[in-house]
């Protein structure tokens, strides 16, 4: 390396070892992610390169005036992952997409019934509890009726279960101020069976006093048990728990499981709805108007819910055991099932328990979006077969190669040998990429798909281009009479600049492409957007280094014929002022 | 190369193509384009892909390609889906549009999979939903309102002045439209991947004319310095000492996508690939003709009436005035290129030297440093 002793490159060399050291970094960044972690050595691939399943779903709300908000959009994602999840579909993915849509992504084939069940719509309700009992059944002996869960005099249950739950167990004793409060075990279920079995409906009001007759006088009348429910109910093990075509009948009573599986519960008719619900908000407990640090989650009705509401907790609140429960159920599934303290009449309810602020505030969203129930809309559902997915991915890279070679054809032909700085960029720049995406994809879950792969080799393009920009500007200086290393100097000032706004066009249209494209095509925007961010990388930290260097060489710095740079060639100004008041005539050097 | 001989040329202004004094012939192609493109939307319409109107769409992967259209017809009817069944054939797999199949979905599937002798696995169907494309639509039209505000504030904030953000724009909108028209008249697939495309075009477009105008701020800012050019002359030399850069970069943009575009439709057939590098395709290379040919001249007329510039034209005219008289009146000295190699001193049409003349040693060099000769041959 006598070039790199050459202390005028000393800079450029410095930028040229910062890039190796981004590299390496880079580098060691994804060996140590497929060492120690679950990282792999290989951009992780979409599902139409691989084979596998996407949807693309919108929430529409049951007002199809009303359109959909970010957090009612975060809210149906986590709906959709948990019954992806209870659905055992492994390592599906579900993410929001430009405001509007919920894509989620299934690797493999799954079965049209579990495509089914992930779409069909969600619905908040209220259920009184019949029965209560813990989730797994014990191998040795089967579980009596009643449920393990046994009522305390406070009428909060401690459920017995093989894994307890300390976060959610309940604070007993609540004293209250203004409204009155529900007080739950706040127990959340994930897995449903509704058991669409029960006897005659009939519809409720008033207090029962859980007279068990022939005929249900209330929703929480023992009378719903039905020796076949009962059989049904018992035979419950929540880890056993995998349904999706259960018919979810409001008017017949359901069993269900919470989602930690702790408990199950066999619940009366829906009494209340979602749609009762005006607002739900978590918070400190006010006491006298000071703030306590008890975690709380104010519920308030609606006046025709309030109505319903205090009806229905005007009877529970009579009633001992988990008959003084109310569940409240999310797509079938219990997120809580508080006791009963008072009838509230106001509308105004508290559910208090050992709530963290955070959990508090997950079960206040369930509450809010069960406000407005959402279905969900197919917009596409793209089904690729592994062949196909491996077919294209091999056409893509084809096309990657094909593009490439042109390009550096191209480059050669134009700009001679420096075409091969062209070459060498457009390398490194496929390095820094690769390693790049496969980092994100660990990192970021990011996956690599046909349009992304179509992002990389348009922005081979791009990239090249910004070399362009440069050498035609260090030809314009040559021709104006620099020496080569001045011309790099002078022409990287003003190339800089153009490249930058150049390359920053391209990012915002990335980022809003990004920001507002759908489905497939996103990947395109972030593989433009990632690879004009290591465009600017490449031509600041590697390509102008190396032309530093270069024009101090005697091939490119003498302007050798075939250097692209000569000044001859060029048609450079005949007369040059090379320093100490000389001047050197081309003709005369030549 | 030629081409590299050619640039020098363009760059010394030996050569100059008159880019913003003809830019009436420029507007009146550019108008004739525009009016085919509205045409071909007008009458011609769109043809829009399946995924505005709904429907399901199967690929069979190493398919047995013989009689394929029969047999897609009688698989997908058998599966109990009426209507149109359309069916092509891309190497070797076999591609079906139907109407939204459904809940029939997996039916399908299992018939085209029998009838093509394929495993089940083999096939792969996508269904659109009828709302997707509207939903589509109304995303990029989102896009692209939030895209022009924003690239329209940062041009005016980088060049400093909301012309060139105005003739940028034009360009850009101009590109669009016959973007579109040229998919209305060759009668291409519109599609949401497409629809991206265009969208990305509106980067490239820019890409361009950023390249451009930078060079011309350049120009226009020395001619302002010197009083020597007009406005409109320097804008038109940066307009040809950009022209090889603008070729190579709209070439080296253009061959990937090429690699793309030839690949995907004789191997992949239609889809997001295809889509989106065709819209790219075509939009690049408008989007070159446009950055030089519209959005140059377009800036020049903008800016033609600004008292500043009205005031260097009128100063450049009467430096070219007396520098025509000092060449009149010395005809005998040695020839204009030799006292004067500056050629950035020299208007662009070739008209000759402007200003006072010069020591030859004067105007050349990095900076116009030396104006005496060097002290040891005073």
């Amino acid at each position: 390396m006598t070039v790199a002793l050459n202390p005028r490159t000393r800079g450029p060399r410095r930028a040229l070892l910062s890039f190796v050291a981004i590299i390496l970094a880079l580098g060691a960044l994804v060996i140590g992610a497929r060492t120690w972690g679950t990282g792999q050595l290989t951009p992780k691939l979409g599902l139409d390169l691989e084979g596998g399943t996407e949807m693309v779903l919108e929430p529409v709300l049951s007002d199809s005036s009303v359109t959909v908000n970010q957090g009612q959009l975060d809210q149906a994602r986590d709906i959709i992952q948990q019954r992806v999840n209870a659905n055992g579909v492994a390592e599906a993915t579900v993410t929001t997409q430009g405001g509007r849509n919920i894509v989620v992504s299934i690797p493999g084939q799954p079965t049209a019934e579990q495509l089914q069940a992930i779409r069909k719509p969600s619905q908040l309700r209220f259920r009184a509890v019949l029965e209560a009992a813990a989730g797994r059944l014990t191998p040795t002996s089967t579980p009596t009726a009643t449920g393990t869960a046994t009522g305390t005099s406070s009428g909060t249950p401690s459920v017995t279960t093989t894994t307890p739950a300390p976060a959610f167990t309940p604070a007993p004793g609540n004293t209250l101020t203004g409204s009155p409060a529900l007080v739950p075990p706040a127990l959340r279920a994930d897995t449903t069976t509704p058991a669409p079995t029960a006897t005659a409906s009939s519809t409720s009001t008033g207090s029962g006093t859980a007279t068990p007759t022939a005929t249900p006088t209330s929703a929480s009348d023992l009378a719903w048990v039905t020796p076949a429910l009962q059989a049904e109910y018992t035979a419950v093990d929540c880890t056993k728990f995998q349904t999706s075509e259960l018919v979810d009948d409001p008017a017949k009573p359901l069993i269900t499981c919470s989602d930690d599986l702790n408990e199950k519960y066999l619940l009366g008719p829906v009494e209340v709805d979602g749609t009762d619900i005006s607002s739900a908000v978590a918070g400190y407990r006010q006491q006298n108007g000071q703030t306590t640090n008890i975690v709380v989650v104010n519920l308030n009705f609606t006046s025709d819910g309030a109505k319903k509401f205090g009806a229905v907790t005007t009877r529970l609140y009579g009633l001992q055991g988990n008959l003084n429960r109310f569940a409240i159920v999310l797509d079938r599934k219990v997120i809580s099932a508080p006791t009963t303290n008072a009838a509230i009449l106001t509308g105004q309810a508290e559910i208090s328990g050992n709530f963290t602020i955070e959990s508090a505030r997950s079960l206040a969203k369930q509450l809010q979006f069960g406000a407005l129930p959402m279905s969900f809309s197919l917009q596409t559902e793209n089904d690729i077969s592994p062949t196909l997915g491996s077919e294209q991915l091999k056409l893509g890279l084809l096309a990657g190669l094909i593009g490439l070679l042109l390009v550096v054809g191209y480059s050669l032909v134009q700009y001679r040998l420096l075409g091969l700085v062209t070459v060498v960029s457009l390398v490194a720049a496929a390095l820094l990429t690769y390693l790049t995406l496969t980092w994100l994809g660990w990192a970021a879950n990011f996956r690599l798909t046909l349009a992304g792969v179509t992002g990389v080799i348009v922005s081979i393009g791009v990239t090249a281009d910004s070399f362009i920009v440069y050498f035609e500007r260090i030809r314009d200086e040559v021709r104006e009479g620099r020496t080569l290393a001045a011309a790099v100097e002078a022409g990287w000032a003003r190339a800089r600049r153009t490249i930058i706004a150049a390359d920053l066009v391209n990012l915002l249209a990335a980022v809003v492409l990004y920001i507002l494209a759908a489905s497939n095509v996103r990947g395109f925007a972030f593989t433009l957007g990632v690879t004009t961010l290591i465009d600017l990388l490449i031509v600041f930290l590697f390509t102008h280094p190396i032309m530093g260097i270069l024009a101090h060489t005697t091939f490119f710095g003498g302007g050798h014929p075939w250097s692209g740079l000569s000044p001859d060639r060029l048609g450079a100004k005949t007369t040059r002022y090379v320093g100490a008041g000389r001047f050197v005539d081309a003709g005369a050097k030549a | 190369m030629n081409i590299a001989q050619f640039g020098n040329d363009l760059y010394t202004g030996k050569r100059s193509i008159d880019f913003i004094g003809r830019q009436k012939t420029w507007y009146s192609i550019s108008a004739l384009l525009l009016a085919l493109a509205t045409l071909g939307i007008v009458w011609h319409g769109l043809n829009f892909g399946i995924e505005f109107e709904g429907g399901s769409e199967y690929r069979i992967s190493n398919a047995v390609t013989t009689d394929y259209e029969a047999k897609a017809k009688a698989a997908v009817s058998g599966a109990g889906i009426d209507g149109l069944v359309e069916s092509s054939v891309v190497g070797d797999s076999v591609r079906v549009q139907t109407v939204a199949a459904g809940e029939k979905n997996e039916g399908v599937k299992t018939a085209l999979a029998k009838a093509f002798g394929v495993d089940v696995t083999k096939v792969s169907a996508s269904l659109i939903g009828p709302s997707w494309g509207a939903s589509v639509s109304a995303k990029a039209l989102q896009g692209l309102i939030a895209f022009l505000v924003l690239v329209g504030l940062f041009m005016a904030v980088y060049f400093r002045t909301w012309k060139m953000a105005v003739a940028g724009l034009v360009a850009l909108a101009h590109d669009m439209v016959i973007t579109v028209g040229i998919y209305a008249l060759a009668d291409f697939e519109i599609t949401p991947a497409s629809m991206i495309g265009f969208l990305t075009i509106l980067g490239y477009s820019l890409y361009d004319t950023v390249v451009v105008f930078d060079k011309v701020r350049e120009n226009t800012a020395d001619a302002f310095g010197s009083r020597r050019m007009s406005y409109a002359a320097a804008a038109n030399l940066a307009v040809n000492q950009t022209l090889v850069r603008s070729i190579n970069t709209t070439v080296v943009a253009l061959l990937p996508i090429l690699a793309i575009l030839v690949v995907g439709i004789s191997k992949i057939g239609p889809g997001t690939l295809v889509d989106l590098s065709l819209a790219l395709f075509v939009g690049i290379a408008v989007g070159a003709y446009s950055s030089i040919f519209v959005a140059t001249p377009l800036l020049v007329w903008l800016r033609r009436n600004e008292p500043a510039v009205a005031d260097l034209a009128k100063h450049a005219r009467r430096v070219e005035a007396t520098a025509a008289k000092t060449a009149a009146a010395a005809p005998a000295e040695a020839p204009v290129d030799q006292l004067l190699p500056n050629d950035e001193l020299r208007s662009v049409a070739g008209v000759g030297p402007v200003g006072r003349p010069l020591h030859k040693y004067a105007s050349t060099g990095p900076r116009n440093q030396p104006k005496r000769p060097p002290r040891s041959r005073r």
